[in-house]
């Protein structure tokens, strides 16, 4: 499953990124300190690349390294067994914290982990620092995805950079006019598209709701839509509450979400770029923003298990997956912007889209910079506050049942 | 096969001792210290009893339009058509059962759209509750045909033809006759209509619009929340309702019709 | 039978308007195999054999495919043995506890999937420590299987009578070939009735197999699940479940031939 389940395992994240701030200083005196205040335990690096191993093993979200299984057409791990003699075995996991705990088992070399799965994997050694000096290809990566506080830690790079999306305002321009300019379309209590609104179906949408009062209600202090207090996660629920008459249903997974545009039974939601490009190409009406305030995104990255047995593969395939080739065809399938500057140029001539890196904004850092980038909620507030206790995903869970009712 | 009922019911039994406890909320782990929380939680948030009753309300609306649809279906095929077209019906009910269950909600998805088949003839549910229990008791329907069917099969034709001697009317000759020995095996399709409505999470996200029930809130708080002991408790409410139905139950005989 | 032209009427309408309910979604997803929109708008725009090609080409399909035989047939064959021991052991032997059994073996279908799935995923993996995927998927199909061959093995031995396998005991043969020469072959088409519905049960099972399944086995419904997710996928789930519609003709069928009384057995199902 793509993202829905992504979301899914923002919980057990949460309880170890505490884990990881509350007992940090019993970790090895030659840990890294992230920013989150948490020291990485001492994993070696590799310093040079030795003889390839010949086998390597992937964890990937499906859709992220396909090997033609389910579509002959549809194949870049063949190719890259080709050209490294690495044979690769995939497995796909269906939500981060699945793929957390496989890591652990010590059988998979690779895994394409997501913002809310990757700080729990570099807190809890299960994978190790990458030498960004052995991938040629890193040169290429855009440099607003390198050294972030969710892939690295105090300068450290833990990965790869695979892409990454935002979650738009999208609406049928037929129905919704004047165009909106705002999440306020989305939230304000009578809406005239009551009935039609598709939200996210997952906790983690209650951060859309704490985005829309930091803008509209700077009062409640909101700095960071992942860290809200009590009172904050109330002021965010409350306005969810008075969304959930209004909304004609909430969607996890990208068909329902694409029929329902299409059919018209949503007309205004929130959605991400890949679908409106099939809603498009099934020749529907449909639009997506992302407006002034900003949204929330994901951004994932690829990482080498600790335990690696391939590590020279592991290398081979991040090298590949970052490369031109490899990063274009899974970020052309998977529907996201490609880390890499040179993937664009690829998708343009191989699959014949010029535009799509401009339709995702591949190149735009002012756009990636108005992106939240889902993380987990933990009870160390994520802006820094100190005094007050944060909400954790469990909480956020517990009203998002609420919320539904 | 002791084994396996042991294993079974020790299955159980761990899932409700998992009940008691609660995670850490520091590493995730379980911790295994009794607490009686998970329960406090479900009994005082008013959100959980909306969902049970939800859910409930649900599970007996699509077993009484199964068993509405079923009855007449069954007799006609057990005690109107002759064997060959007998037969052809047995397939014809049993066919559905093999095309995929997702497939199938799907399907009704797409039936049930506000520019889909149905809006063409002037009904549009929408999805929501009235398309969920639509839905569901398609799903369901051949599991309640087939134990009426059974059950109708049993009963002999001279009780029918007897009732008619006497000058009974049809509807009499079915109320007083067919429904009190169909009437087991009902109670049997209804444990599989009931069990399976309560269980569902899947078409419910399918075709329930925003409606939210009580399997989705179990498999959310294990998937999403990974919350497994909150799950448990909350797993012991239909397990509950179940339970008291099939003690109801027992005594009808619908047990050995299932 | 002797019934008023009215009520038949009313029967036979009642079966055709239920079987049409029936089948028109069924319908509707052979249509949409050939739909050129991938995700399935109403009307079709056009009809397109791309999907059936694309779908014969999928080996992720036919694995699962094989997965999903492969662990219907071993669930089937557990709950035949298992069941049919069962209920030789709850006909033949009065002891304590007999209700108590059956009630047992019935649970496990009774209870809503994502309960049993949720505890058999619980005791595989934190009792046991058995690390999810094919042989848990067996064995959690199996347990809610038992029951179906369960159910109608009983009915069959108590509409047959004692009083053969007695004789046959008198005879001088052992409990075994008793049990081979006169009590299967009265039992075959219960068996058979059983054992086709254990299968269309383990076949078509989801909640219950996510929560066993683990990563790294696929089952059909499983496959289909996950490529409904994956994009431009749906339309070749679609030409899957047509496919399986007009294929799942072929065991009834086989069952049919394989014994003529089976439709009286089958009425005993589930």
């Amino acid at each position: 499953m793509k993202h829905p389940r992504r979301v899914a395992a923002l919980a057990a994240v949460a309880a170890l990124a505490l884990a990881v701030s509350g007992c940090g200083s019993s970790s090895g005196s030659g840990g890294k300190k992230s920013a989150a205040g948490f020291t990485a335990p001492d994993v070696p690096m590799a310093k040079k690349l030795g003889t390839k191993e010949g086998a390597v093993s992937i964890l990937a979200w499906p859709g992220y390294a396909e090997d033609g299984s389910n579509d002959p057409k549809t194949d870049w791990v063949t190719p890259f067994e080709k050209a490294t003699g690495c044979q690769a075995t995939v497995k796909y996991f269906g939500t981060s914290d699945e793929a957390v705990n496989l890591i652990k088992t010590g059988d998979y070399d690779v895994v394409s982990a997501s913002g809310d799965a990757t700080l729990r994997l570099i807190a809890g050694g299960d994978v190790a620092p990458v030498n960004t000096s052995l991938l040629t290809n890193y040169g290429d990566i855009r440099s607003f995805l390198k050294d972030q506080p969710y892939n690295s830690v105090d300068g450290q790079m833990y990965g790869m950079p695979q892409g990454w999306g935002a979650n738009l305002l999208t609406y049928n321009p037929d129905v919704v006019k004047p165009a909106p300019t705002s999440w306020s379309s989305v939230f304000e209590s009578s809406s005239p598209y009551a009935g039609k609104i598709t939200p996210y179906d997952s906790p983690i949408y209650i951060a859309d709701a704490a985005l829309y009062l930091m803008n509209t209600n700077p009062d409640l202090g909101i700095k960071n839509p992942y860290a809200l207090d009590k009172e904050q996660l109330a002021k965010a629920v409350a306005v969810l509450k008075a969304q959930r008459p209004q909304v004609s249903e909430y969607w996890s997974d990208y068909l329902k979400q694409q029929q329902a545009f299409e059919s018209g039974d949503s007309v205004i939601g929130t959605s991400w770029q890949f679908i409106v490009n099939l809603i498009d190409a099934d020749k529907k009406p449909i639009k997506a923003i992302l407006p002034d305030e900003g949204s929330t995104g994901w951004s994932d990255t690829w990482m080498i298990a600790a335990k690696s047995k391939h590590p020279n593969c592991a290398y081979a395939w991040l090298d590949y997956i970052g490369g031109p080739d490899g990063n274009a065809a899974s970020a052309y399938y998977f529907g996201e912007a490609p880390a890499n500057t040179k993937a664009c140029d690829v998708i343009a001539t191989t699959d014949k889209d010029p535009s799509f890196c401009d339709t995702f904004h591949a190149a735009d850092e002012a756009y990636a910079k108005k992106l939240w980038y889902w993380t987990t909620p933990v009870s160390d507030c994520l802006d820094g506050r100190t005094k007050v206790k944060c909400t954790t995903y469990a909480d956020w869970t517990q009203a998002w049942t609420e919320i539904k009712g | 096969m002791l084994w396996l009922g042991v294993a079974y019911l020790g299955a159980l039994g761990a899932l409700f001792l998992a009940a008691f406890w609660t995670t850490n909320e520091f590493t995730g782990d379980l911790v295994k210290v009794f607490t009686l929380d998970n329960f406090r939680q479900l009994l005082q948030l008013p959100v959980y009893r909306t969902i049970t009753a939800r859910t409930l309300g649900v599970a007996v609306l699509v077993t009484l339009v199964d068993a509405a649809l079923a009855l007449p279906v069954a007799f006609f095929m057990a005690k109107v058509a002759r064997p060959g077209l007998q037969r052809l019906l047995v397939i014809a009910v049993l066919m559905p059962l093999w095309a995929s269950y997702l497939v199938k909600a799907y399907a009704w998805r797409g039936m049930l759209s506000q520019s889909g088949p149905l809006s063409w003839l002037g009904i549009s549910p929408g999805y929501g509750l009235t398309g969920l229990v639509v839905t569901l008791a398609y799903l369901w329907l051949p599991y309640m045909i087939l134990p009426v069917y059974a059950g109708l099969q049993k009963l002999p034709d001279s009780l029918l033809e007897a009732s008619a001697d006497l000058g009974a009317p049809a509807l009499t000759t079915f109320r007083r006759v067919v429904l009190p020995l169909v009437f087991p095996a009902l109670v049997a399709g209804s444990i599989f209509t009931f069990s399976l409505t309560m269980g569902d999470y899947i078409a419910v996200k399918i075709v329930g619009g925003p409606t939210q029930m009580l399997g989705n809130v179990v498999a959310d708080n294990y998937g999403v929340a990974n919350n497994l002991p909150f799950a448990a408790a909350y797993a012991v409410v239909p397990v509950l309702v179940m339970l008291g139905y099939l003690g109801v139950v027992r005594r009808t005989g619908a047990l050995e019709n299932l | 039978m002797t019934m008023s032209r009215g009520l038949r009427a009313f029967l036979v309408g009642c079966t055709a308007v239920v079987l049409t309910i029936v089948y028109v979604p069924l319908a509707l997803v052979l249509l949409n195999s050939f739909n050129v929109s991938k995700s399935f708008a109403w009307p079709p725009s056009g009809l397109t054999l791309r999907w059936w090609q694309a779908a014969g080409h999928s080996t992720g399909a036919r694995h699962a495919l094989l997965v999903s035989v492969e662990v219907g047939l071993l669930a089937t064959a557990v709950s035949l043995v298992l069941g049919t021991m069962a209920a030789l052991a709850l006909q033949r032997a009065r002891f304590f506890g007999r209700n108590a059994v059956s009630l047992l073996i019935i649970l496990p279908i009774a209870l809503p999937g994502i309960v049993t799935g949720l505890a058999l995923n619980n005791a595989f993996t934190s009792l046991f420590g058995l690390q999810l995927g094919f042989f848990t998927i067996v064995v959690a199909h199996a347990t809610f299987c038992i029951v179906t061959v369960f159910n109608n093995v009983q009915a069959r031995l108590r509409r047959m009578s004692e009083s053969l396998e007695e004789a046959s005991a008198d005879l001088g043969a052992r409990p075994f070939t008793t049990f081979r020469l006169v009590t299967f072959p009265l039992l075959r088409s219960a068996l058979l009735a059983g054992g086709l519905l254990a299968f269309a049960l383990s076949f078509d099972e989801i909640i219950v197999t996510t929560f066993t399944a683990g990563g790294h086995e696929q089952t059909l419904p499983i496959w289909i699940f996950q490529n409904l997710f994956r994009p431009n996928q749906t339309p070749v789930v679609n030409v899957v479940a047509a496919a399986l519609i007009v294929l799942s003709a072929v065991p009834i069928w086989l069952a049919q031939r394989l014994s003529q009384e089976v439709e009286g057995a089958v009425s005993a199902a589930p």
